[in-house]
């Protein structure tokens, strides 16, 4: 690959600038009324969305703000299914709702492809993707993600209390999506920064925002370097070798893609392990019955993704129109909250309840559509060995000081501190 | 019974090969495939009806016959 040019920094300057687009007034503080003036970054929903969905889906179920420049909330099963089937009317341009809206032009590639992009150029770059994340390749990481999981819990050694959000939910991913694009393990104290930056900054001056995602891409044009220099069986080689319509890459898709990897693949799985323990700590009944019932776990995992799904996308309307009753103007942001769908009565018996053995869960955690999440089968597998791996170790745990937990602000929500007391 | 997948509609989310591996497999890109013709054994049509109920793009079809 030497002579490759395609990854200067000149070459990339422009899919880094964020002067290109429209920013709006960044507006926050306590929220009026959820139905007219709704925040996902604000404390109240970070703590508990849930109460503030259900009021919406039965008093207002297309929720506006001003903020962000102009966004809807719609809290009911169909109408977010609606919205993630509808590619025409609604862009997947920017996924992440902010005070900044790309340019029309990043359509149909979007910053980090393919996450970010509309058809007919999302089908070809997620095309490429896919056999990287099926369930058959993501088990070949499966040992050692357990053998990491044990490690994680060997080293509670001696201790009564532990944090499980920060001492074993978050290392888990990190380590396997480190390992998969062959970045060196000990970065990952990096990695997590950069998910906060992105996914949590979003009320942060423009400029201070800017030079936060510089430092990502600086740290992935290392990294596309070194595997350069040195090319091995990874993703980040992969998609620097990949080909489409018969050439190499852009080089902005392909750190789009990094990028959209290493984010998406962190947070994500995290919040589901760390919210699943959560729960375990909290409902001794269901703890107890998993721990005598093994076999369980799959059907009790589909029901911790469904009630506390961690993800929550954005789409960007097209143009002007009336839609379910509401007027939509072009460039208003959509939140698209699948944790609202999931919760909504009119699709699920109990919905507001978490029931382990629930049989049929046609639960909407990893979105619908042509966007369901790449990485399903990696996070159930991340899921999966976790829960195994701490059920079996430390069957009785419970919540140290339930009001020490805290979440993660904005549109992946998971424990950020999970105080259990495993002695 | 017999069972099929609207490939217009499977987004390979692999509910069907998790709940159903005697009825369904994934390719190479992780869609859903179905096994042999479609026919579903009389001790497997638990795993196919939860197959079809579980799957979030109801992509998973049945065909009750007689």
């Amino acid at each position: 690959m030497a002579g490759d040019d395609r990854f200067t920094l000149q070459a990339l300057q422009t899919d880094e600038d964020e002067t290109i687009g429209t920013r709006s007034e960044i507006i926050t503080g306590p929220v009026t009324d959820w139905a007219t003036d709704f925040s996902h970054l604000e404390p109240e929903w970070s703590a508990d969305p849930y109460p503030i969905q259900d009021d919406l889906r039965q008093r207002c179920p297309i929720a506006r703000t001003e903020r962000f420049g102009g966004a809807w909330l719609p809290t009911r099963y169909e109408d977010v299914a609606a919205i993630a089937y509808d590619t025409d009317r609604f862009s997947s341009r920017s996924i992440i709702l902010s005070n900044f809206r790309p340019p029309p032009e990043l359509a149909p590639i979007g910053g980090s492809p393919p996450i970010s992009s509309d058809p007919p150029f999302h089908h070809d770059a997620r095309k490429l993707l896919l056999p990287a994340f099926t369930r058959k390749t993501v088990a070949r990481g499966e040992p050692a993600t357990r053998a990491f999981c044990h490690s994680l819990i060997d080293s509670f050694e001696g201790r009564d209390v532990v944090d499980a959000a920060h001492d074993y939910a978050q290392h888990i991913p990190v380590r396997v999506i480190a390992d998969m694009l062959g970045f060196p393990p000990e970065d990952g104290p990096q990695f997590r920064e950069f998910v906060e930056d992105l996914l949590e900054g979003i009320n942060l001056p423009p400029d201070d925002r800017i030079e936060r995602v510089s430092r990502l891409f600086d740290y992935l044009l290392a990294q596309v370097h070194d595997h350069l220099d040195r090319p091995r069986d990874d993703l980040t080689t992969y998609l620097i070798s990949a080909e489409l319509y018969g050439r190499k890459l852009d080089p902005s898709v392909v750190t789009g893609a990094m990028a959209l990897l290493l984010i998406a693949g962190i947070d994500t799985s995290w919040s589901a392990i760390g919210a699943s323990l959560w729960h375990l700590a909290k409902t001794p009944a269901d703890r107890e019955r998993l721990v005598a019932e093994p076999g369980l776990l799959p059907t009790a995992m589909e029901e911790f993704l469904r009630a506390y799904a961690p993800v929550t996308m954005a789409r960007l309307v097209r143009q002007d129109m009336r839609w379910h009753g509401v007027d939509m103007k072009a460039e208003d942001w959509i939140l698209l909250s699948f944790p609202a769908a999931n919760r909504d009565p009119a699709q699920f018996d109990r919905a507001a309840e978490v029931v382990i053995d629930r049989e049929v869960n046609r639960h909407a955690a990893f979105g619908l559509g042509i966007h369901r999440c790449v990485g399903s089968h990696l996070a159930r597998m991340e899921l999966r060995v976790a829960l195994e791996v701490w059920l079996d170790r430390i069957p009785a745990f419970t919540l140290d000081n339930p009001g020490g937990v805290t979440w993660s602000a904005g549109q992946i929500r998971g424990p950020r501190t999970l105080p259990l007391r495993i002695g | 019974m017999k069972v099929q997948i609207n490939p217009e509609l499977c987004q390979g989310h692999g509910r069907c090969y998790d709940l159903a591996p005697g009825l369904f497999r994934d390719d190479d890109e992780g869609y859903g495939q179905v096994l042999s013709d479609g026919t579903v054994p009389p001790e497997a049509e638990h795993d196919a009806r939860l197959a079809a109920l579980n799957c979030p793009e109801r992509a998973v079809q049945l065909f009750e016959e007689g």
